[in-house]
């Protein structure tokens, strides 16, 4: 305390000197700003490339031993040490399309609704509670999903489904209401609030000006949205679902506990299944050998490669549909 | 200079809130098992009274990370629920002794209208997990039940999906009844299940077999005690129905007692005796046998040598299983082999 005193009053005392070190003070500050701004930036890329670097060193061992055969093969026995990750990728990409499929419609209707349509007085208390649904905890879905809605899917959903669709093969094998289609329910109901809230935001930054023009030109209300909302947002709407899809792609507490974690490939959505993340999650703890602990890690590095993966498709597709919207260059 | 006093003070209350750093204590770190934690944490508490110089630190991050972190020597203790294999000792940097501490049990619970009580053989259970049996109305489940009303109605079997001792315990039972299950499927705290559903933990297997009717899961016996789920009686080798009790599976351990082998790495599924429960194990706690710290191995040894005696009168209230008298005799005398640099660490008794 005294010496940092003591060192502000020796800075200050000549005060001629004092201005020439603050101009020179300044292109250093300037200097120290930009350097350690770069270094944070490259703290994040060290940090993604330390993260792969150390699940591939600590997987070499399966690596090594099922090279590519890891990503194809079904079969996982920890008895036998035969280690396959086609479930898990399976598991993880079906429950998370399912889950858009339900919650963009959803996510964007309400969106929509919120910010075009709704009466002023109807959307803070619309728009807190959707946020509000991001903030349960995981395992409190999950729990919910147990004991709602499994009962739910299994007693009423799944004998309609299996019913009057029965002939797919999507909709076959007995109902336990546990299984991929209570994955992807409960992941829907999970990302909605993500996709919602960012998508609303989106749409209320669109220009009003954009609107006014439209409706001038003699468009129906639901032509404005379309015209002069939905596409002037677009490439934002891409954004806040492909959060949606990297949180269903994540999960790991809810989803394990209604998906089945059965490590098997199925078509129906009935059937139990199993994710990448649920698998690390259920089996890490308890992983004596080391390949059995090498075949875990690689999963983990398998599900940060279809997460950079999926992404990056998903950021293809944008620019592949025209890139960002001339609104957003200008 | 006043934000200084206000962070000054803020600094004296969170640091008193802290356990006052005594330094004459000494803190024995270790890690392991989930199943026995609770006894742990009770006896880490208890203990306290018989020794109050010594601090016990237990993190329950399951078997498999109490091997690994003992080998590693990060802790002074690791805790297990299956035996180390002869393949992970090897790879030990010193010799490791498995001390058992208690028992515990697990039980197959189900889901049928009207709870009827029911009774099971071990090739029977095996076969309906291997998906050889598939419906409750089976011949070779009416013929242990003659009493009971079985419906025409699927068995959807319920397991553990995170890797567990309770499974262990299990699936070793069916590898001694069932040589096709042997074949198969083997033993470990993850297997490659032939049919089911998986549920993490306890809870999971337990809520799932709540929710599916006609469902059939395992669950360690304390927690089917506390929740009062079915249980089902099973056939032990003596040809006796025993219902799962903390009595029959105590007997499970008097039953190897003349059989065990020098190390304690018995498995105590399908054991003889006439009123032993067959699908019970040890828990151990994992020590080196030469201690790297002369303090920390005494009071280690102390510690042992009041769990398996004045100890032993927790775990009833807890739900575990004490230790028949002839293996904690047996105990005994391996505790007394602990060292440090040769010298044997508990003065004689």
């Amino acid at each position: 305390m005294s010496a940092s005193s003591s060192r502000v009053g020796a800075a200050d005392a000549p005060l001629p000197s004092a201005r020439m070190a603050r101009g020179a003070g300044g292109g250093l500050g300037d200097r120290l700003f930009a350097a350690s701004l770069r270094g944070a930036a490259w703290i994040v890329v060290l940090l993604a490339a330390g993260l792969v670097a150390a699940l591939v060193w600590e997987s070499k061992e399966a690596i090594g031993r099922f090279g590519l055969a890891f990503l194809y093969q079904s079969h996982w026995d920890p008895v036998t040490g035969q280690f396959g990750a086609l479930p898990f990728v399976f598991g993880t990409i079906v429950s998370s399309i399912l889950a858009l499929l339900i919650a963009v419609p959803l996510s964007l209707g309400a969106a929509i609704f919120l910010a075009e349509l709704a009466p002023g007085w109807v959307r803070p208390p619309i728009a807190f509670l959707i946020e509000m649904l991001a903030a349960v905890p995981s395992v409190v879905y999950g729990l919910w999903g147990i004991f709602v809605l499994v009962p739910w899917l299994r007693d009423w959903v799944q004998p309609a489904l299996g019913a009057w669709l029965g002939f797919l093969p999507l909709f076959q094998g007995p109902p336990y209401g546990i299984g991929m289609l209570a994955a992807g329910v409960i992941l829907a109901i999970m990302i909605v609030p993500y996709i919602t809230s960012v998508s609303r935001e989106v749409l209320l930054a669109v220009p009003g000006s954009q609107r006014e023009a439209a409706l001038g030109l003699g468009a129906t209300r639901w032509e404005t949205t379309r015209i002069a909302v939905l596409r002037y947002g677009r490439s934002g709407l891409v954004g806040a679902i492909l959060l949606g899809l990297g949180r269903a792609l994540g999960e790991t507490m809810a989803v394990t506990m209604v998906i089945g974690n059965r490590p098997e490939v199925s078509l129906s959505l009935f059937a139990p299944g199993y994710t990448m993340a649920s698998v690390i999650a259920n089996e890490f703890t308890e992983a004596t050998s080391e390949l059995y602990v090498a075949a875990l890690v690689e999963i983990g590095l398998l599900l940060l490669l279809v997460t950079i993966g999926v992404n990056g498709l998903a950021r293809l597709l944008v620019w592949s549909v025209g890139g960002p919207t001339r609104g957003e260059r200008e | 200079m006043k934000r200084w006093h206000g962070l000054a003070w803020m600094l004296i209350l969170t640091l008193g809130w802290l356990p006052a750093p005594a330094g004459a204590q000494m803190l024995v770190n270790g890690a392991g098992a989930t199943f026995p934690y609770p006894l742990y944490s009770k006896w880490f508490d208890e203990y306290v009274k018989v020794d109050p110089e010594v601090r016990f630190n237990y993190q329950s991050i399951g078997s498999g990370g109490g091997i690994r972190q003992i080998s590693e020597r990060t802790v002074d203790f690791g805790a297990t629920d299956g035996p180390m294999t002869d393949d992970l000792l090897k790879k030990a940097p010193a010799e490791i002794l498995h001390i058992p501490t208690v028992l515990g049990a697990v039980v197959a619970t189900y889901n049928l209208s009207g709870s009827p009580k029911l009774a099971f053989s071990g090739d029977v259970l095996a076969d309906i997990f291997l998906g050889k049996i598939t419906k409750w109305n089976d011949d070779r489940i009416k013929a242990l039940n003659p009493s009971a009303t079985l419906p025409n109605q699927p068995i959807v079997v319920v397991h553990r999906s995170d890797g567990s001792g309770t499974t262990f315990i299990w699936v070793d039972y069916f590898s001694k009844v069932s040589p096709e299950w042997a074949q198969k499927v083997g033993r470990g705290t993850s297997v490659s299940w032939p049919v089911g559903l998986g549920g993490k933990g306890n809870e999971g297997v337990a809520g799932q077999v709540k929710q599916v009717p006609g469902a059939l899961g395992y669950v360690e016996l304390a927690y089917a005690i506390t929740n009062k789920l079915p249980a089902a009686s099973i056939r032990n080798q003596a040809g006796k129905l025993v219902a799962p009790t903390i009595e029959s599976t105590t007997a499970a351990a008097a039953g190897v007692a003349t059989s065990m082998p020098d190390d304690f790495r018995v498995s105590l599924t399908n054991p003889p005796g006439a009123d032993a429960y067959p699908i019970a194990s040890f828990t151990w706690l994992l020590v080196y046998k030469d201690q790297p710290n002369e303090a920390k191995g005494r009071a280690l040894v102390k510690f042992l040598w009041w769990a398996i005696h004045d100890g032993q009168k927790h775990p009833a209230a807890l739900l575990y299983a004490p230790l028949p008298a002839p293996v904690v005799k047996q105990i005994e005398a391996k505790i007394k082999q602990i060292t440090f640099s040769g010298k044997p660490l508990l003065a004689s008794k």
